[in-house]
């Protein structure tokens, strides 16, 4: 029981993570229809920042993590300008295509400037260790899923309870519908890129606390596996982003610790399959009928 | 029409300078090579300069270059000095190969160093073996396809300086066995390469021949990040040590995630630990009762190994790692076989490479055995605090 336990925790910490890069994926997904495969890396650039922010300039968590978040919303703002703008108009296929070699160019124009090796981050939280029992929680954990869940709560009052919020939701059902009644449709894009990209930024710095090892292929796997929690969740799903997050998270844990590390990401991978299969809307998603 | 024509005139008269430039470039080459009595020989050095695996490449060519200086300010080999042709292959096996047909081809050189990693040497084999120049690598410890080819016959130009990874597992399993006294092992193992399986295999055949068990077997790929899962479910077991077959970006962060999680065992690995980045990733309060084998012991009392360091020191402003001694080994190796062929032919080098007896070394001495692998002694290496701490010779049986 200690042990299953033991793995939960585990499987939230590591879900946490997957979550937060999900909702990246989920809201840009939401508001016009693309895949951001660039989503990433905009993460393993955020650990990037984190590290320079706190091996150069020497700061802590908080600034650290603010720093990495403001940064990364930039960045994923001059993506969106720069990659997937000027294709507003074309084909889904070409917009997506984009996404893939924006994220082949932000990981080797990275390792160009970083070299390939592995980074290690200083150490900025302690490593404090709880026991309940034979559970041992320790402060990194903590930290992530309060983030983690912090920031989730951050992101609901923003979408429901904020004027841009509401503007993102319109542009989302709507796109022609919300320009016509005013919504400056291109800044609430831009806007969106930069929320999902702030979240991939912070959990690319707790990545980096947590594990203590970055480099600059380091979002791909972390890549799928939110694309994965995403369309587990319901894709363009917020609330649903978060539980396929977890889900994944924990599942990858199970798979692990009791049956065979090896099987991990085929079962994960397999999963997708058989979602897409079974229930293409995801757990949370609503099964639109495409307008003709 | 006639603003083709001018083109095409015009491309033709480049093409054509091109070819003479060309001409004249080999025919200075040429020149170079000939001459009555030797005054000197080139010695190709092709190493990871850049990329990947750059460090390992560095680290030897530093180390070889420390060794012809010594080497020609004492006078040089039979009154020749060596002049080293360093290329960068950039950590990528294919450009590994084209320049080793460089450096044979066009430099005129005696004999290939390098490059440090297995899959890029093996990449130079063929190369080696066409031109019938000896190609040596200090630090490529691959079991299979080295020294040897895939049906088992001797690569007769192929040599190495160290010892293989099957001697590594075998080493290491002893040690657990008669230093730690342990009877029960658990191995998590780096699936994804050659490395990891050639180690675990050997480990567990001598462990369990020797009485042990091994209680699991765990694996993970390279990349991997979280290890939590696979400790969570060892941690329940009844075990005396882990043995981690595998490089120390992931061993790193095994350690570290182990010992949060409480699992205070014995960590047992090879030489792929031996890395600065080990303890940067694991952090020091995390690197105790860690054991690895290496070529070479910076604790080491020879007199040989303490002027090596000093050297060094004195040189390169910082502490030798085994790579470093390695390539220094892997320097006057070379000069030593040219002295005893006498000759600035690769084929009485190879001779002279093949028939080696008693070579001493920073890390060890040996003779060269039938397989051209070195018959030598492993140093297991202790972490205290992130620290080596402590140092064991294991001879080879």
């Amino acid at each position: 029981m200690d042990q299953f336990i033991q793995q939960m925790v585990n499987g939230i910490s590591l879900g946490s993570i997957y979550a937060l890069i999900a909702l990246g994926y989920t809201m840009v997904y939401g508001i016009i229809k693309l895949i951001n495969f660039a989503h990433g890396d905009v993460y393993m650039i955020g650990a990037y920042i984190g590290f320079a922010a706190t091996t150069y300039a020497q700061l802590g968590f908080f600034p650290a993590l603010i720093i990495s978040m403001a940064s990364c919303a930039v960045l994923g703002m001059v993506i969106e300008r720069v990659a997937y703008k000027p294709l507003r108009a074309s084909t889904r296929i070409a917009v997506l295509i984009t996404a893939i070699g924006m994220s082949l160019l932000l990981e080797y124009v990275m390792m160009f400037f970083v070299g390939a090796e592995v980074r290690s981050y200083p150490k900025l939280l302690s490593s404090e260790t709880f026991h309940l029992g034979n559970v041992v929680i320790n402060m990194q954990q903590i930290y992530i899923v309060a983030t983690a869940i912090a920031l989730m709560i951050l992101l609901q009052f923003i979408v429901h309870k904020t004027k841009t919020g509401k503007a993102m939701r319109a542009v989302s059902i709507d796109q022609d519908a919300a320009q016509l009644m005013g919504i400056k449709v291109d800044n609430t894009i831009s806007f969106t890129f930069a929320v999902g990209s702030a979240f991939a930024g912070a959990a690319g710095v707790l990545v980096g606390i947590y594990y203590n090892s970055i480099d600059p292929l380091m979002g791909i796997m972390p890549g799928l596996k939110a694309f994965i929690a995403a369309v587990f969740g319901g894709i363009g799903n917020i609330p649903g982003a978060m539980i396929g997050g977890v889900t994944i998270g924990i599942m990858e844990t199970l798979v692990s610790g009791y049956g065979n590390s090896m099987y991990r990401d085929a079962v994960v991978f397999a999963f997708l399959i058989i979602i897409l299969i079974l229930k293409p809307s995801g757990l949370l998603g609503k099964n639109i009928r495409e307008k003709v | 029409m006639n603003k083709k024509r001018a083109l095409f005139l015009f491309l033709t008269v480049i093409l054509v300078m091109g070819l003479f430039a060309g001409c004249g470039g080999d025919s200075d080459n040429g020149g170079n090579g000939g001459g009555e009595a030797p005054t000197e020989v080139k010695i190709g050095i092709n190493y990871e300069l850049s990329g990947e695996v750059a460090t390992y490449g560095q680290a030897c060519k530093d180390g070889i270059l420390m060794a012809f200086d010594e080497i020609n300010a004492a006078g040089g080999v039979n009154g020749m000095q060596i002049v080293p042709v360093v290329v960068d292959n950039k950590s990528e096996s294919a450009e590994a190969t084209s320049l080793a047909t460089k450096l044979m081809t066009q430099e005129d050189v005696v004999a290939c160093l390098g490059p440090a990693t297995s899959g890029n040497f093996m990449a130079t084999i063929p190369v080696a073996m066409q031109n019938s120049i000896p190609v040596i690598s200090a630090s490529a410890t691959a079991d299979k396809g080295v020294t040897t080819d895939a049906s088992g016959n001797v690569n007769e130009y192929v040599f190495r300086l160290c010892f293989n990874d099957s001697f590594q597992g075998v080493t290491m399993a002893s040690f657990a066995k008669n230093n730690l006294n342990a009877t029960k092992a658990v191995i998590i193992q780096d699936k994804s390469s050659d490395y990891g399986q050639g180690l675990a295999d050997n480990f567990t055949a001598t462990f369990e021949a020797a009485g042990g068990t091994i209680v699991a077997h765990e694996g993970y790929v390279a990349k991997d990040k979280d290890f939590n899962s696979i400790l969570t479910s060892i941690k329940a077991k009844d075990f005396d040590v882990i043995f981690v077959p595998g490089y120390y970006q992931e061993a790193g962060l095994i350690i570290k995630q182990a010992r949060d999680l409480g699992i205070d065992a014995p960590i047992l690995g090879a030489d792929g630990f031996d890395s600065p980045v080990l303890l940067e990733l694991a952090g020091e309060e995390a690197l105790n009762d860690v054991y690895f084998s290496n070529h070479y012991s910076s604790l080491d009392e020879d007199p040989l190994v303490l002027e090596f360091i000093d050297g060094f020191k004195a040189k390169y402003n910082s502490d030798p790692n085994a790579f470093h001694a390695l390539g220094y080994d892997l320097g006057k190796f070379i000069a030593d076989a040219i002295e005893r062929a006498g000759a600035v032919d690769p084929e009485a080098v190879k001779d002279a490479l093949a028939s080696t007896k008693g070579f001493v070394g920073v890390t060890g001495s040996f003779d060269m055995g039938e397989d051209h692998n070195p018959i030598k002694a492993a140093v297991v290496i202790g972490l205290e605090n992130g620290a080596q701490a402590s140092s064991v010779k294991v001879d080879p049986q």
